[in-house]
């Protein structure tokens, strides 16, 4: 259904100008001004926590906890005795925080009733590799400062942060990226849930030693941002010393537009979401500045605007099924006028959102209001009828441009969920708020706090610095992995497939195929391919079911028993599906026979003359015979002759057929 | 020492020194390993002399090695200055009035993120600022009196404050505060609990187990609680409020001679022995647990007793203990020992004739248990029987702690033999009860299934 908001929402976004990234050029970007920054977090594979000796690496499902604990976090004051905005937000949304805990996995120092243990020493070490592989300028001494966090993820209400050094560099394919700092820190809890004023967290992966590593905004578009993104996670993966899997590496990205503010997307999973988050980002910060924009030549003296707003009588809103709720848990409903704000609330801000959802996102953020928590005059897909909006509208003596708000609330929240709509259009004058912005799956972003002020770090009083000595450097120096930059090279070098590098990479296997490729003389082009395409497919299925050692040990049992190469994926996918079936038997259940290629050569004339016999007309095509009997030789040829050197000689001898006829 | 070094030395003030570089300075430094460029900050006295502390533009510390420094530029300086802004704490009519004695502790505090030091708020306006709240509990005056750590409280500060207490009860006050450091709060609650006695308001001491420059520190609930009590609750004795489970969620009040902190670090250290406390606080409500307390009267009426004898000493027995222990307080002059006994309260013989000469020389011992719940029974085992013999007087369940504290404050008024026992035996502010309730020992042992269930659900 097309209604005139509708209409508003795609002419906004003609406006602002936003198109799918796929038909995007980088000059778009450069005209917008984008810059990204990244904050690239990475655990390390210590054994054992940050600050306290519980085990790291040991994660529960949500439900199965020994102990809860309630904590409730306050904003202390800053510098000018003022709160930051951070602080006073998460203050306002007066949240109750619940901690679950399980014994195997925390101890009273996670829930902040216990002062830090020694620093971790291994955490430093590991993190060193890194920093060198960074090119960072490495601290004489490690100062324990704490990161406030009001949001409840980390109970003490601040992270206990190390810089471990400062202005490093890395390249990627078209530009040096320079790094602000790296830093090594711990990690926070996971949330279990976020409903009303109650967040739930769970402290298993609370603690566990992080690096950051802090980028200067120097990507200048989406794809940079993903390339030294990628580029950063090669870099730790090279080292070992970081931990993988599912939430183990997770990215902070920072994106700014000409006339637009730093906005954090937090907590970006995948890397592949990298690309279409920013793009979107910088086109609803466009879209942001076009709303101020519009906006100011309504009201030239913005600092008059204020929304009003009334509560409405329950029983004449019953016949919308979701008022109808809410009146029936005893809810106000409250209308609220927006003076001069019609065609703005539909205005785009992003795929399927525009301006009433960045309200609507601050009501559940702020005041605690779960969504759906708001109508409004603009919707796209209307809930209310024009009728009703013009008696809400009537109500208020509101203008032809006007735009209203309905939404219900409790009581308690009443205040502040007016505060917050208010102030969010206040905001609306001023252009593009700090925020930081979580991102969902589809490449959109929906507001979660407002992005703190650099006024939030302050000594840790309960640890002493940490000398950084010249020969700890040199120790992890000489530990150091071959560069990134030389093992692309090195990749080129040896014909790998480029489409393997990234899970070559990612898993770190450089070394390895090195390795496996002097040992058994195999060319490291066919190891890429055995574990990028091979190895990599069976993972889809379920993962690696053994060390990557037993696949040494199966190219050694291959190289023992003299077999062609060919068998060795055939031998990997059953062995992935049989891990503890012993090498031989596979080579049964494989239905490998040991003959001798001559044996094998011999059937190729038979084979050409069945062939002769067969009728269809796509036999005639080229190589069809020689397919085919490929297709027949190939079970007894595998592991006996290269099917490359058999194929060769299928080949020959049908071009010497051919000459005779 | 020049100002501009603060806490550099040796090396490092060398270095400074010799590149004319000072606190507070803006400085670029070049090292063997990089740039470094910050803001250089002043160095706790006890870090080493081999460092020098930058803050960089991020907010982030970072200390340099001074033996890799090449080069040292200052180019801006910018001193850091200490200011707390004071909001007027607003009056509400019909509030009760509070007074908050402070001794040196930090119960609210903000924080300088240039230098990262936390700066103590205490003025009602400086309290109003970082919690307030406060307003809407009580009307509140502020006065300090010391500014010690609770380590370093004692007999002086403990009858200047029975004596200030005293003051502000005659001039009309609804309910006293008390922000103390908690790590002798219950010695100070113990003295507290004997200099003043019939009293007409509560008397509360606070502290806190996280400091107030952290989000989740408990100092404003536990001020907000202790000012619910102190202004609010009809409970006119001196207790210690603090927190109940480690969560937040409520306050206990602990009654003054019966209250010990029990652990090192938890929020909830403070346990009420031998007994159940006297309420639970939240910050709208007052839910009494015990029935028989001081009630709250109009009238502003009050004992003050502020005498204290310092010449007291708590001796904690272990096995092998040798007598030239006590032959020592003997010699040193001492009035009064407090045994903290194994078991029902007993020592080995080796002791003997040290107690016996003790006994002798005047000084009054008496006997409690290193087990703090339960009550002294010498009549049970022959050592009992021989140690009374000797002339250690049993101690009830007067809490280790307790008993000196009441000792040194009975010695203080007399050193008559027979006065002294039956003013240590007379149970003064609950110091000493008739017996224990069944519910008075509750040390739950984790990993019993009843246990982990309870601990499931509900906040320890």
């Amino acid at each position: 259904m097309s209604n005139r908001w509708e209409e508003n929402w795609l002419r906004t976004r003609d406006q602002v100008g936003w198109k799918d990234i796929w038909s995007t050029p980088a000059e778009t970007y450069h005209k917008l001004g984008f810059k990204c920054g990244l904050e690239v977090h990475q655990q390390l594979n210590t054994k054992e926590k940050l600050f306290c000796r519980c085990a790291t690496g040991i994660y529960h499902d949500f439900d199965d906890y020994d102990a809860e604990i309630v904590r409730r976090m306050r904003p202390t004051l800053s510098e000018l005795g003022e709160y930051d905005g951070t602080a006073l937000m998460e203050f306002r949304t007066r949240k109750q925080i619940i901690y679950r805990l399980k014994n195997d996995s925390a101890c009273t120092y996670e829930v902040d009733d216990t002062p830090p243990f020694l620093f971790n020493e291994e955490a430093i070490e590991k993190a060193m590799q890194i920093a060198l592989l960074l090119k960072m300028n490495i601290v004489g001494e490690l100062h324990i400062t704490r990161k406030q966090y009001l949001d409840g993820s980390i109970p003490t209400g601040f992270q206990r942060t190390a810089i471990l050094g400062i202005e490093g560099q890395f390249p990627i394919s078209n530009k040096i990226i320079r790094v602000i700092q790296f830093s090594i820190e711990e990690d926070s809890c996971r949330e279990v849930s976020d409903y009303r004023h109650t967040r739930i967290y769970y402290t298993d992966r609370l603690g566990m030693p992080l690096i950051e590593t802090v980028t200067y905004p120097d990507m200048l578009t989406p794809q940079e941002a993903a390339e030294a993104a990628q580029h950063i996670r090669f870099l730790t993966r090279s080292s070992g010393q970081v931990r993988t899997g599912i939430g183990a590496a997770r990215q902070d990205v920072n994106v700014s537009i000409n006339g637009g503010t730093r906005v954090e997307i937090k907590g970006v999973a995948h890397i592949a979401w990298i690309p279409k988050l920013t793009h979107n980002e910088a086109f609803r910060q466009k879209a942001m500045l076009l709303i101020q924009e519009e906006l100011l030549k309504r009201f030239p003296a913005p600092e008059n605007w204020t929304a009003d707003w009334i509560e409405l009588k329950s029983e004449d809103w019953k016949h919308i099924p979701l008022l109808q709720n809410a009146i029936n848990q005893n809810w106000k409903l409250i209308a609220v006028n927006l003076p001069g704000f019609k065609n703005i609330l539909s205005f785009f801000t992003q795929p399927g959102k525009c301006f009433a959802d960045e309200i609507s996102d601050r009501v559940k953020v702020i005041a605690c209001l779960e969504k759906p928590n708001l109508f409004h005059s603009e919707e796209l897909n209307p809930h209310l009828s024009d009728a009703d909006w013009k008696k809400l509208a009537a109500s208020f003596h509101a203008g032809e441009n006007d735009a209203q708000i309905l939404f219900w609330t409790p009581e308690e929240d009443l205040k502040t969920a007016v505060e917050t709509i208010t102030e969010r259009c206040q905001l609306a004058f001023k252009g593009v708020p700090n925020e930081t912005r979580k991102s969902l799956p589809h490449g959109i972003t929906i507001f979660e706090r407002v992005l703190p002020g650099p006024d939030r770090m302050y000594p840790d009083t309960d640890s002493a610095p940490i000398p950084v000595s010249d020969e700890q450097i040199e120790t992890a120096r000489k530990q150091l992995p071959v560069p990134l930059e030389q093992r692309f090279k090195q990749l080129q070098e040896w014909n790998v497939p480029p489409d393997t590098y990234t899970y070559i990479l990612r898993n770190n296997l450089m070394p390895v195929i090195e390795k496996m490729s002097t040992e058994y003389n195999l060319q490291p082009a066919f190891l890429a391919k055995l574990f990028a395409h091979t190895l990599k497919s069976l993972q889809g299925s379920k993962p690696l079911p053994f060390e990557i050692e037993r696949i040494a040990d199966l190219i050694k049992f291959v190289k023992s028993r003299k077999l062609a190469w060919d068998i060795l994926p055939e031998l990997l996918k059953l062995l992935y599906k049989n891990p503890n079936m012993a090498f031989s038997s596979l080579l049964l259940t494989l239905g490998y026979k040991q003959i001798s290629p001559e044996e094998i050569f011999e059937h190729i004339p038979t084979l050409h003359l069945m062939y002769k016999n067969f009728v269809h007309r796509s036999l005639r095509q080229p190589a069809a015979e020689a397919d085919w009997m490929m297709g027949c030789l190939r079970q007894a040829a595998l592991g006996n002759i290269s099917l490359k050197e058999l194929r060769a000689k299928v080949d020959a001898f049908l071009a010497e057929e051919a000459s005779h006829a | 020492m020049l100002d501009i070094f603060k806490g550099y030395k040796g090396r490092a003030l060398e270095v400074l020194k010799s590149f004319q570089a000072r606190v507070w300075g803006d400085t670029i430094i070049d090292t063997t390993r990089g740039r470094f460029q910050g803001l250089i900050l002043p160095r706790s006295e006890n870090d080493d002399d081999r460092h020098i502390v930058i803050k960089l533009s991020t907010g982030y510390n970072v200390g340099i090695d001074v033996d890799t420094i090449l080069d040292m530029k200052e180019t801006g300086y910018r001193e850091a200055h200490y200011k707390i802004p004071e909001r007027e704490f607003p009056y509400t009519p019909g509030l009760p009035k509070v007074k908050l004695f402070g001794t040196g502790g930090t119960i609210a505090s903000r924080l300088d993120y240039r230098t990262g030091a936390v700066i103590p708020a205490f003025s009602p306006g400086e309290l109003y600022g970082a919690v307030p709240e406060l307003a809407d509990i009580c009307n509140l005056e502020t006065e300090k009196l010391f500014a010690v750590f609770s380590e370093n409280m004692g007999p002086e500060q403990y009858k200047k404050l029975a004596v200030s207490i005293g003051e502000e009860i005659r001039k009309g006050i609804d309910g006293i505060i008390i922000g103390h450091g908690t790590d002798t709060m219950h010695h100070t609650a113990a003295a507290l609990s004997f200099m003043l006695q019939n009293l007409p308001v509560p008397i509360v001491m606070v502290g806190s187990q996280r400091s107030s420059d952290r989000p989740s520190s408990d100092a404003a609930s536990n001020l907000m609680h202790a000012a619910m009590a102190a202004g609010h609750s009809d409970i006119a004795e001196v207790m210690v409020s603090m927190f109940g489970p480690t969560s937040d969620e409520y306050a206990l009040l602990h009654r003054g001679t019966r209250v010990r902190k029990m652990h090192s670090s938890y929020r909830s250290t403070f346990r009420t022995i031998g007994d159940v406390p006297i309420a639970m606080v939240t910050t709208d409500k007052i839910t009494p647990i015990k029935k028989d307390y001081n009630k709250r009267r109009n009238d502003r009426k009050v004992d003050v007793y502020p005498f204290f004898e310092e010449r007291v000493a708590i001796v904690y027995y272990y096995p092998n203990m040798h007598p030239d222990i006590i032959d020592a307080l003997i010699d040193n002059g001492y009035k009064g020992i407090i045994i903290a006994g194994t078991g029902l309260g007993h020592v080995n013989k080796p002791l003997y004739p040290a107690i016996r000469r003790a006994v002798e020389k005047g000084i009054h011992i008496f006997m409690t248990v290193q087990t703090l719940w339960g009550f002294v029974h010498m009549f049970v085992y022959d050592t009992g029987r021989d140690l009374m013999s000797l002339g250690i007087v049993p101690g009830e369940n007067l809490l280790p702690e307790v008993a000196y504290i009441k000792l040194g404050w009975v010695l203080g008024q007399t050193n008559d033999r027979e006065e002294v026992k039956k003013m240590m035996l007379t149970p003064i502010a609950g110091d000493i009860t008739k017996g224990e309730p069944y519910n008075g020992y509750l040390i739950f042992q984790g990993g019993i299934p009843e246990v982990e269930e309870f601990i499931r659900k509900y906040h320890k």
